[in-house]
């Protein structure tokens, strides 16, 4: 099993958005180290040819009607936005300056 | 010991019905007086992280009027209950134990809310939990930790710390949880109280902020077996709104309860949920209670799950990956925490995005969002993510067979009593041990209970016993449950939580 280094975890927070402080990195590359011993334990169970199972109850294809239902004013859906404009959502800017 | 005939707080979900369906009490007196134990006792269980007395007097005033009036009305109007805070509620904050969500008022209410509404439950508050429901103790709720009302410098459990503390300090009769590895039925087993975890399905998560949605399910909390059946008939339900919603009745829970026939039943002992590992005075009530179950008319039988030793790493594999995804909404934007980056003049989004999910966010939720982030990437999906999934098909075959054999199975609910706060704070491992028991259901999506079995003779701590039962035969759990209460309550002289300090006695 591949060991997780301080790069690794550095890297996957900025795949996971979370701007980890140096504390932070320092403290979480042992603690997921351990986590992820002990999780491998998986790879010990003897899983040749078994199918995933990615849910409890075996349902597929649930539908409804396509009808047109009540749903959240603009208001509503705006009540709990950190900045809102024109009845938007308002955020930072999404392209680089340069 | 208080003297409980004229205390309100100590009266059952269902004697508070039959008091006031016999208009000797007015749901306004039953809710003040519950809101008047919460201002004596919450400043040292810390069980309420939003209490509206206001709206739920309200409420009360209308039940008491539609009462009046002559209209039919619910078995349980005008019994109030605590909401958990991972439920949204209009009009009322929705923070999931996090910072990410501090003040958030929803637009909507979930389904759960709605149909504790319609049924005429004035709701009280919003009770704590671990931040996003990740814990086994609430000490990782962002607001601070809830008590154990038996002893206040242990852990009510978690995630649903809140909801098991407010029915054991009698705050209300009656809470709602959610469950995803344990986390109705640990506390429940740490505090004395009874929790049930319905069948995957059974109760709809539309409006519950999601942990994990191919383990999470709501279910109800209470101090009875009975209680918690009259709840869970509430709760359960198909709901529309969310497509893996069973399309069937709820269960005939509460006529369960109330038969509590065990009468040639089966009951399975898993062999691997018991033994070494569990602390003396856990396994001591647990293995007393087996004999009342005997007593009782029931057969136990021996069945193995020799895939549940892998329950715990397959769980902690597919919840961190769920979970990962799921919380990738908090993305400072449409609602929820924003904060600007420091040191960055006119910030992207993307930089305001991750200055956020870090401010937001507590330990354990970065630990979860980075190992699922990890499981799911490539090169190392099929060793972990895929490997764990093949895993959980194993544990619900253990299921399968072991249900061939018993009717239901039973096990302690959680390898020990409350620990001490802080003591496996800095050992996640240590911590995510607390829910060994509890986690093959959810893997599985079968239907779970926990209610007391006594206290433990090292520490006087309550122990929990774990009922299991196939999928959609979440009666069984409360036949079982009520012949095993009805014979411990017999053997005991009373409710096991009569036993518990006395909250207003040692002031503060």
């Amino acid at each position: 099993m591949a060991e997780l280094t301080r790069d690794d975890v550095a890297h996957l927070a900025g795949l996971a958005r979370i701007d980890l402080s140096e504390a932070e990195l320092d403290r979480m590359v042992g603690e997921l180290g351990v986590i992820l011993t002990s999780v491998a334990q998986v790879q010990q169970a003897d899983t040749d040819g078994i199918e995933p199972m990615s849910h409890p109850m075996p349902i597929t294809n649930v539908t409804r009607p396509d009808e047109v239902r009540p749903s959240l004013t603009a208001d509503e859906a705006l009540s709990g936005a950190p900045e809102s404009e024109l009845q938007r959502f308002s955020v930072p800017r999404i392209l680089d300056e340069d | 010991m208080t003297n409980t005939t004229t205390d309100l707080t100590r009266a059952t979900a269902a004697q508070l019905a039959d008091l006031l369906a016999a208009g000797q009490v007015s749901s306004v007196e039953v809710t003040q007086a519950h809101l008047d134990r919460t201002t004596a006792v919450d400043e040292q269980v810390h069980a309420y992280l939003h209490v509206a007395g206001q709206s739920a007097l309200a409420e009360a005033a209308e039940i008491d009027r539609r009462r009046a009036a002559g209209e039919p009305l619910h078995r349980l109007a005008g019994v109030p209950i605590a909401v958990k805070d991972v439920m949204t509620t209009v009009g009322m904050p929705t923070t999931c134990g996090s910072k990410m969500l501090e003040g958030w008022i929803p637009p909507y209410d979930a389904t759960v809310v709605a149909q504790i509404k319609a049924a005429g439950l004035p709701i009280l508050g919003k009770v704590n939990m671990d931040e996003f429901a990740m814990g086994s103790s609430t000490e990782h709720s962002a607001y601070g930790p809830t008590r154990n009302p038996w002893d206040l410098e242990r852990i009510p459990g978690g995630s649903g710390g809140g909801s098991s503390a407010v029915v054991a300090s009698f705050q209300a009769p009656l809470a709602t949880g959610t469950d995803t590895g344990g986390s109705i039925r640990q506390p429940a087993a740490v505090t004395g109280s009874v929790g049930t975890k319905p069948t995957y399905g059974g109760v709809s998560r539309y409006g519950l902020v999601a942990l994990a949605s191919s383990l999470d399910q709501a279910g109800p909390c209470a101090r009875t077996v009975l209680d918690t059946a009259l709840l869970h008939e509430v709760m359960g339900g198909h709901d529309p709104r969310d497509s893996t919603s069973i399309d069937a009745p709820v269960p005939a829970v509460v006529e369960a309860a109330q038969r509590a026939d065990i009468k040639g039943m089966k009951i399975g002992i898993v062999k691997e949920l018991t033994g070494e590992g569990y602390q003396a005075g856990v396994s001591a009530r647990f293995e007393e209670s087996l004999q009342l179950l005997v007593d009782a008319g029931a057969e136990i039988v021996e069945v193995s799950c020799p895939n549940f030793r892998y329950a715990l790493a397959a769980y902690y594999l597919i919840l961190p990956s769920e979970a990962s995804s799921n919380l990738a909404k908090f993305d400072a934007m449409r609602y929820g925490l924003r904060v600007p980056p420091t040191g960055i003049d006119h910030p992207s989004a993307e930089q305001v995005m991750a200055a956020s999910r870090d401010a937001g966010f507590g330990d354990e939720v970065k630990r979860r969002i980075i190992l699922g982030t990890y499981a799911l990437s490539s090169g190392y999906y099929d060793a972990y993510y895929g490997t764990a999934q093949k895993v959980r098909r194993l544990i619900a075959n253990d299921f399968d067979r072991a249900f061939e054999t018993a009717d239901v199975l039973v096990s302690p609910t959680a390898p020990t009593t409350a620990f001490r706060l802080g003591e496996q704070l800095d050992d996640p491992m240590a911590m995510y041990l607390n829910d060994v028991a509890t986690i093959p259901a959810n893997l599985a999506g079968v239907p779970g209970m926990s209610l007391p079995s006594g206290l433990a003779d090292e520490d006087g701590l309550p122990t929990g016993l774990q009922i299991l039962a196939p999928a959609m035969q979440d009666q069984s759990l409360y036949s079982v449950g009520a012949a095993l209460e009805a014979a411990l309550t017999d053997r005991w002289g009373g409710p096991l939580l009569d036993r518990a300090p006395d909250l207003t006695a040692k002031g503060a």
